[in-house]
């Protein structure tokens, strides 16, 4: 199932999965808003305009598969589940509760639509690795979209993933870093640095694609670009804002793992529910 | 006792085999392929072997992958980095979501020899054991690695298996039968049961031969599933003769020893002895030499089941 939505109709999905993500971490009082806004217009783009998948039959055999290796942003993949109809929005509430199956970090077989299980990071590259090569073997023709964090770069198991996808030519992998440039301790240049980033990936045998994360018609071109690479795997670096859309959460490390108190709560709805058509 | 055979080619020989009766099987390795035998798979069906380069974390990953897409996964490389180098892709990726990957490792043990401490697992069993959903095999023989490679494959969700890299001598029948969680009785007796896993089963029976020469008689059991324990088969042996000892070529700190020690404490008071290396890394050294150095011989059972028995 791919649908036919327009740019400014994607645009305005993302802004709802903002919302979303504001008021689970909300109800949960925890969780990981930056960075789930900061991939919410990516997220908008694969769950409602690029990937194939099927919302009523989630282990359809030709579905595109979808990795985030960057698990501690469960919210936003929820978000996008929940409203391209893998299970009902009114659960989403239940994120962080005990006894949801919307656990602080995604599992596999508990939530439709969750291929791996994430949270650790650095691992999700290797899992989808494995998944594009069993297409391969297959003669599948499916697509494994892995997205990644860009702190999350400095756990090497990323680098022998990158490797390994070059030697077995999985053109059909993707993978997306979401760069942020913050981790919890700040600067990811102050950190561990990962610049020059596109070279190090280039360096590694694959496509390089850089986009501004937050513009969806390059997004939607760099996936088209991607899904056509014939000879590399394609990383797209897409160069976006932390806690995007919610003005005193943008460049705000401080929103990596914590929700919004009441008064801030009413702030971030205010503004997201005035760009929400 | 008959000849000593190594177990991994023994693995290498049920994988060749699998490979023409299973299609889902894939079997992965990290440059090692050579000395695990997963090469007598690749020599056979490359199309479904995956070589990962040395890097293991990044096998596990894959195999969950490849596992989640349908296939029954075996990936192999020696006991200390099957698990613990990449423990916790095997907890993340593998054990939560039970999926279908099956670790197999070879030179686990001491008997490993000149290679040293860096190269002898002697805690696998202990850190593969405590993951939920991980099953753990540790074949007695030759002939029961290649049984048990076969259960496995059969056997839908995630496994550690653990063999030597040594010729071990064969006690068991070449055809016989391998169920998943079912302890055998190799051998009754009244005094003292005597449970020992890999290798140590073939000195376990050394062991009761001696014991029967000095008026006790052992009951031997060859627990080669230590999760999920075969408790029913330890608990009836435990109750008839009253006092236990395990034998295991690893650590006496989370591994076979332990699993029977909390099997007992949950049903029986009974004196337990247990051989197994005390707390310390191995060293280089022929293997021989290094199982008499850290107390994995028959003597060293003989030595314990007599303990035992003095403490009922």
């Amino acid at each position: 199932m791919t649908q036919d939505y327009t740019i400014s109709e994607l645009e305005n999905i993302a802004n709802k999965l903002r919302l979303h993500v504001v008021e689970m971490t909300y109800a949960a009082n925890s969780g990981h808003p930056g960075g789930s806004l900061s991939a919410a217009d990516m997220i908008a783009a694969l769950y409602f305009k690029f990937m194939k998948h099927d919302p009523k039959d989630p282990s359809w055999d030709g579905r595109d598969r979808f990795v985030l290796s960057k698990g501690h942003v469960a919210p936003i993949l929820y978000a996008a589940l929940a409203e391209s109809g893998y299970f009902p929005v009114e659960d989403l509430l239940s994120l962080r509760k005990i006894g949801s199956k919307l656990q602080g970090h995604p599992v596999r077989g508990k939530v439709p639509g969750v291929e791996m299980s994430t949270g650790s990071l650095g691992q999700g590259l290797s899992m989808a690795c494995g998944i594009a090569l069993a297409g391969k073997m297959d003669g599948k023709d499916y697509k494994t979209i892995c997205m990644l964090g860009d702190g999350e770069l400095q756990e090497g198991q990323n680098w022998e993933a990158a490797m390994f996808a070059r030697q077995a030519g999985l053109t059909n992998l993707i993978a997306i870093v979401d760069r942020n440039r913050l981790q919890i301790t700040g600067d990811t240049e102050g950190a561990v640095g990962l610049e020059p980033l596109p070279e190090k990936w280039k360096a590694f045998g694959w496509n390089v694609i850089i986009i501004d994360g937050h513009n969806m018609r390059q997004i939607l071109e760099a996936l088209d670009k991607a899904a056509a690479a014939k000879a590399r795997p394609t990383v797209i670096i897409m160069k976006t804002v932390k806690g995007k859309g919610v003005s005193f959460m943008e460049n705000n490390a401080g929103f990596h793992g914590k929700a919004c108190n009441a008064e801030e709560q009413a702030k971030a709805v205010e503004e997201l529910k005035a760009v929400i058509q | 006792m008959t000849e000593k055979l190594a177990q991994r080619n023994y693995y290498g020989k049920a994988l060749a085999e699998l490979a023409k009766e299973d299609p889902k099987v894939v079997v992965m390795d990290a440059d090692l392929a050579g000395s695990t035998k997963t090469s007598d798979f690749q020599k056979v069906c490359p199309e479904r072997f995956v070589e990962v380069g040395i890097a293991e974390s990044n096998m596990i990953g894959i195999a969950a992958g490849l596992a989640a897409s349908g296939k029954t996964v075996f990936a192999s490389t020696f006991g200390v980095f099957a698990t613990g180098r990449c423990w916790e892709q095997i907890r993340l990726a593998v054990a939560y979501p039970k999926l279908n990957v099956k670790i197999v490792a070879t030179h686990c043990g001491i008997s490993v020899g000149e290679d040293g401490a860096s190269h002898q697992a002697l805690e696998d069993i202990a850190i593969m054991r405590t993951l939920p959903n991980m099953t753990v095999v540790a074949p007695a023989d030759a002939y029961e690695a290649f049984a048990a490679t076969k259960a496995l494959a059969k056997y839908d969700g995630p496994a550690y298996m653990r063999m030597g890299r040594a010729d071990f001598p064969t006690i068991l029948e070449p055809d016989m039968e391998f169920e998943i969680g079912k302890a055998k009785v190799l051998r009754e007796g009244t005094d003292v049961t005597i449970v020992g896993c890999g290798q140590m089963v073939s000195s376990c029976l050394l062991a009761a031969e001696e014991l029967e020469a000095a008026g006790i008689s052992a009951e031997v059991i060859n627990m080669s599933t230590i999760k999920p324990l075969d408790t029913e088969t330890l608990i009836a042996s435990v109750s008839k003769t009253g006092c236990c000892v395990t034998a295991e070529e690893h650590s006496i700190i989370g591994g076979l020893g332990s699993a029977v020690a909390e099997a007992l404490c949950d049903s029986i008071c009974a004196p337990l002895e247990r051989v197994g290396t005390k707390d310390t890394f191995g060293e280089s050294g022929k293997p021989a030499d290094l199982m008499v150095k850290y107390g994995l011989t028959a003597d060293d059972i003989v030595l314990a089941a007599k303990k035992s028995v003095s403490r009922k």
